[in-house]
This record gives C-alpha cells, structure tokens and sequence, in this order.
C-alpha cells in the first residue's frame, strides 16, 4: 500500500536473562497519521520506539520505512527524530544552538537556519527564547525546544516518548491540545508512546493497545473504547464493569443473573463470554418499574461531573455506574442497558490447561511441580493434558503449603469475584477465580485438590 | 549564640590552631628578616635570584606537562570505564583507583627501585613517568565519575539529530563531560607543583622543585625564605582555584567529585 509510511513485520526482541519484550509484532503505519503506542510500563511500547528511532537492534524481523529497510542503519542516518521522555536538551547550548544542532550537522547555511529556526520556535509559541539557557526554562517550555529540535530537521516521522509524563496535569492538558493542531499543521507522521489512556483517547487517529509484548488491539479511540476486543483492553481504557456471561443466542445475553437484548451475533448458542459495560452507560432510575433489574445503592461520590456509584444488584453482582444525578446511599434503584451499550467479547479461555506428565498413576507433574491427583490408571512417563477450572485453583498465604508458588500479575473484577492471572515461577500463567481480595505482585502459593484435576493422555503424534 | 551552634567550637578550635595560625605565621614569617623585623628581603632575594627563578620556571613547566600527560592517557581510560559496553564490571574501575590506597613514597621509591634494575638513568623522564603514575588516579576519577553519571539521553538526541558517533563525542561528550574534567586538572595539577619526594627520589635530587627549594630552606632553617616562597605557592594554587571555580560556573553542574 502505497500510504503506509512504516512497515513493521514479525518484530521480536529478547532482554538478555530471558523474558520476551516483543513478541512477534506486525503492524503499518499510514502516512500522517498519529498513532499512539499504548499499553502499562513494561509492555514493550517504548522498546518499540527505541527501534524504530534505531537505538535498539530487534532480534528477528523487520522495520521498513518508504520501502526500505531500517533495520541495520544507525539513528543518525535515519530520516525520522525523537522527542525524549525527559526532553534531552543539551545543557551546555543555549535554546538556538540546541534546535540548530541537526541543522548545522547538515550543513544548511546560516542564514536558513536562522529563519527556519526562528519559524519554529514561532510554531512552539516560544519566540524570543533563542538567547535562553536551556536551563533557565520551565519544564513546559523545555518540552517545547525538544519539540521544536526535532520538527526543524523536517523529519518524515515524529517519535515521541511520553514527552507530557514529566508536567502537571493543567499544563498536559494545553499541551495535548497543542501537540495535536501541530500535528494537524506540519502533517508529519506522529508515533506516540504513552501509558495515559486518556491522553491516547484525546490525541490518536490510531490506537495500538500493548500488553506483554503484544499487540492486543489496533483501532480509532472510538473502537477501541467502545468495542475492546478482550478483557485487558477494557479494564486498561477508561472505566468498565466486566462481567462473566452466556450469550443464550443471537442478540441474546445472560449477565448478572438477567437476560439482556444486545446487538451482538454469531458467538453460537449458551457460549460462555465477557460482557462490558461502561459505568456511564447504565440508566439509573429511582423508579422500579420498566427497569431491568435493581439493586441497592452502597457508595455515591461526587467526581465534578458526574457522581460515581457502586450498587449491589439484585443477583449479588457489584456494578460501578456514573449518573449525573446523585442516589441515597441505602436506597434501592432500577437500572436498565440500551442493547447498543453492551459490549460482548470472546472469552480468551474457560478454563486452565497444562502440558504435564505422569509421575505415577496418581502424581502428575505440571507447572514446576508435582501434584496428586485420583487413580488414572496412566503409566509414568506419559504425556498429559491437566485442565483445572478458574475457580478450584487454591491460593494460600503460605509458600510452604504449596506445591508451586508465583505471582499475581493482573487483577480483574468481574461483579462478584476477582479473576487474577498468575504467573508462576515456570514462567508459566494461571487464571484463578476467587472471593479473597489479593495485591498486584503478591507472592502466592498455589495448591489443587486431586479432584479437581482433570486428565486426558495427550495423543501420540507417532 | 544558641546551643546549637555552640556544637561547632571544637572544630572552630581546631580550625583556628591548625589552619590559619600556621598559614598566619607563613604570612609573617615570610614578610620578616632572621632577627624578626619586617623586611621585603626574602621576596627581592627571590626575584633576583636565578636559580630560584629557574627553578620556579621549571616546576610550573612540570606541572603542566605532567597535567596535560594525565588529561591525554586519563580520558581515554575513563571513557573506556565508562562505557557500558566496553566495560561490563565495577572491578576494573577499582583496579584503577587501587592505587591511590598504597603510600605515594613506597610508589616512588618501587618506581625507582624498578628504573635501576632496568638500568635507566634517572633524569625528567623519569620524573614525568613517576609523577604520571602517581596522579593518573586523580584524574581519572573524577573524569570516570562525570562520564559515567552522564544522561546517556544526550548522546542518543544528538546521534537521532544526524550526528555521527566522532560528532556526538566531540559537540557533546566532551563538552559535558569538561567538569570533569578540570576536577582532574586541579587535583594532578596543584600537588605536582608543590611535590619534592617524588623528584628527589626519582632524579637523585638531580632535578630541584620548587617544593624541594622550600623544603631545603625549612631544613637549613631559613624559616622566613621558606616561608615566603610558600606563600607564593599559595597564591599559584589560590589563582588556579579561582579560576577553575570561574570556568565551572559557567558550565553545568556536571557532578565532579
């Protein structure tokens, strides 16, 4: 396609000591577009960058741009400038040599640099600073220079690295406006990385959602805030109710212990999935009658807005709604979802499966550890699949009662339960549903009752 | 006074006797005669006297080649330590600065030891190797420390603003690490000027010091010579201070030791 500036297929990269930061990343990026690398610290977006802008050498695949291979050439060849997280001025230039140095290095002539130097501190709204110490400016007008140091060379893409995370919000806010109606006016490609989700809603014509190395979702902010496509993406954008359901059929849905008219088809019949509600997309009523189903109201805040109100339902499910009016804390409440606002995902999965083998007829080992399990009548040494339900995965406190230990590495409410991902010391993840509130980065043991493990000799390709 | 700072007058004390009287009584001592009155005497001596004057020439002349010597074989091994991906462990920093924890007089005098078993005459080169050896340390510490505290961020804006890896190094490393820099001149260059063990050890007192003028007359008991050619020395150090202090201010706090 002719439109599609960067070109990034299959890229990978391993930090050395083990885990993957990029896993198989292939994405394009269109001609003047601004596009935002989203995703919690650690999820590979700013690792992304760094190789896009060269400073970083992938493991496998490619970056193109234009057509032409990136991977390879050194930053200072490469047709595109970064914007720095803590903006990278250098302290030994006053503001006109810092945004000259690129220019100079090309040998533009003087007289060039002096307008083209001066037509850009214009664009920044930052005239007159040219005799400044870099020192002597505010973070704002820092953040300004190091915009204008990297757009005077013309650049084909814009890289830019959290650039707002180091200023207030009042000053984020004029900023992000300002940012985009730059971007608007120069119609440079923009790629944007950034853990603020808001300010990715606020400034993206695209939206990469990362987690984990990989890409989870790609679209405009209204697909994505509207219609994530997993659970992740939902709890990571704005605030949501995630909740476990069962489409009955074609826009027909069960949650909460009530059966909903929804927009969604083709999940199949009494198919388990996940169901999200934005808080603000529940109508909240005094009124019972007509109402969908009801519930008590347990907490109201006011936020400036809107009020924020936690309500226990009906059913027992705990939902978080945002209404313009104000409910008495105590008093019971009808609520209703407009079919439009339901927003059915697949389920990533139902249930924990394992690669395992027997130990002996009644130990299977699995996750870095051996657990018993009832009579299979299987011989040791065979090849098992371990399927184990969310909820019959035990977690405890103690490390020693356990059979294998790990760490909780993602939290999800869902109404009436936690859903956590856990990442054992095998590298390996377990989902669990439990009551038991736990803590991101908890340290837990893991137990099974035999029971609850279920078996099935995995086929022999031989 | 309130309590607090009356926690400071032991060290007021000691500050008192063991500082500015003895610099108080170098200041007298050098503006006086034997018999104890004011006299320029010891001051005109110096300026007419060759030797001293020659000797004086020679020192600086020392000093600075020496200085120059350690900025040229220091930078490079600091820059090198540095380097994150030339040097994956702490341990050959300290190997570097091991050194300065053995006595400077038992360096000197291995050093000599080891020049007449290669049977080389003892003469300036010898000097300057010795004195080299003695103060590289200082000066590729605090070069080390500038370098390696330095925001890798700046060297990655200048290389993504088209800057070739010999431009980045020259418009930016060098620059920001220049603090560093003039620490490490300060604290080879002061202590050269003044040094006597090492020339008298290494050139069998064939090369004279000014520090080796000043601890000769101290010796011979001319205190008020001795003292007045370490005033002069004192006002030397006080002038590069000054003026190092002068050039920092200009350039960024860039962490020197």
């Amino acid at each position: 396609m002719t439109d599609r500036i960067i070109n990034i297929s299959h890229l990978s990269k391993s930090f050395p000591g083990g885990s993957k930061v990029l896993d198989d990343i292939n994405l394009y990026i269109r001609k003047g577009e601004f596009l935002t690398l989203l995703g919690p610290s650690g999820c590979g977006k700013t690792t992304m960058l760094r190789m896009i802008a060269g400073f970083l050498q992938p493991d496998e695949g490619s970056i193109t741009m234009d057509g032409k291979e990136l991977t390879g050439v050194p930053p200072h060849l490469r047709p595109l400038n970064t914007v720095f997280q803590r903006y990278a001025l250098f302290p030994h230039l006053d503001v006109y040599d810092n945004i000259a140095f690129g220019l100079k290095l090309k040998g533009v002539p003087e007289d060039e640099i002096d307008k083209r130097v001066s037509k850009v501190l214009k664009l920044v709204s930052m005239s007159d600073y040219e005799d400044r110490d870099v020192n002597s400016l505010s973070g704002g007008q820092q953040q300004r220079i190091a915009i204008a140091r990297a757009i005077v060379n013309r650049p084909k893409v814009l890289l830019l690295d959290e650039p707002l995370a180091a200023l207030d919000l009042k000053m984020r806010k004029d900023m992000q406006i300002e940012l985009k109606e730059m971007h608007k006016k120069l119609g440079i490609t923009f790629i944007y990385v950034t853990h603020d989700q808001e300010e990715a809603l606020t400034l993206s014509d695209t939206i990469v959602v990362m987690n984990e190395g990989k890409i989870q979702q790609i679209g405009t902010p209204m697909d994505i805030y509207n219609e994530p496509v997993n659970s992740f993406v939902a709890d990571f954008i704005g605030e949501s109710n995630i909740l476990n359901g069962t489409m009955i059929k074609d826009r027909e849905v069960s949650f909460i212990g009530h059966d909903f008219k929804c927009v969604d088809e083709g999940f199949g019949e009494n198919a388990p999935v996940d169901v999200v509600i934005r808080p603000e997309d529940v109508i909240i009523k005094s009124k019972l009658e007509g109402a969908q189903f009801t519930g008590k109201v347990k907490s109201c805040t006011f936020k400036g807005v809107h009020y924020e109100m936690f309500v226990d339902t009906d059913n027992g499910y705990e939902m978080m709604i945002q209404d313009y009016n104000s409910f008495e804390v105590g008093s019971t409440v009808g609520m209703s979802i407009n079919p439009n606002d339901i927003q059915v995902m697949h389920k990533e999965r139902v249930c924990n499966t394992f690669e395992g083998v027997m130990k002996s007829s009644d130990t299977v080992e699995f996750l870095g550890g051996e657990f018993k399990c009832l009579d299979t009548g299987l011989e040791a040494g065979d090849k098992v699949t371990v399927t184990v339900k969310f909820n019959k995965v035990d977690l405890l406190d103690h490390e020693d009662e356990a059979i294998c230990t790990g760490n909780v590495v993602f939290i999800l409410y869902k109404g009436d339960h936690y859903h956590l991902t856990i990442k054992t010391e095998s590298g390996e993840k377990v989902w669990v549903d439990t009551d038991d509130i736990w803590d991101k980065n908890d340290l837990v043991g893991i137990n099974i009752l035999p029971k609850d493990i279920h078996i099935t000799k995995t086929a022999e390709n031989e | 006074m309130n309590k607090r700072s009356s926690w400071a007058l032991p060290y007021f004390i000691f500050m008192v006797l063991f500082v500015v009287l003895p610099l108080l009584m170098v200041v007298i001592y050098s503006f006086q005669d034997s018999a104890g009155n004011f006299s320029m005497a010891n001051f005109s001596k110096f300026i007419t006297d060759k030797d001293s004057l020659s000797t004086f020439a020679l020192s600086i002349e020392v000093a600075i080649e020496n200085t120059l010597l350690c900025v040229i074989i220091g930078y490079p091994v600091a820059y090198i330590l540095a380097d994150k991906k030339l040097n994956k462990s702490a341990v050959t920093v300290v190997l570097f600065i091991l050194p300065m924890w053995v006595n400077a007089l038992m360096r000197t005098l291995a050093t000599a030891e080891l020049f007449n078993m290669a049977g080389i005459t003892l003469g300036k080169g010898t000097l300057l190797f010795g004195m080299c050896y003695d103060y590289l340390p200082f000066m590729i510490y605090p070069i080390y420390n500038v370098l390696n505290k330095m925001d890798k961020s700046y060297a990655e804006a200048a290389e993504d603003l088209g800057a070739k890896p010999k431009e980045v190094f020259m418009k930016i490393t060098l620059p920001l690490s220049m603090p560093g820099v003039l620490s490490g001149v300060m604290m080879v260059f002061m202590p050269t000027v003044s040094t006597f063990a090492i020339s008298e050890f290494l050139t069998n007192n064939k090369i004279k010091l000014f520090g080796t003028i000043i601890q000769e007359n101290i010796n011979n008991s001319m205190w008020n010579y001795g003292a007045a050619l370490s005033l002069l020395m004192l006002a030397i150090i006080a002038i590069t201070t000054f003026l190092q202090g002068k050039s920092s201010e200009d350039t960024v706090d860039g962490g020197a030791i």
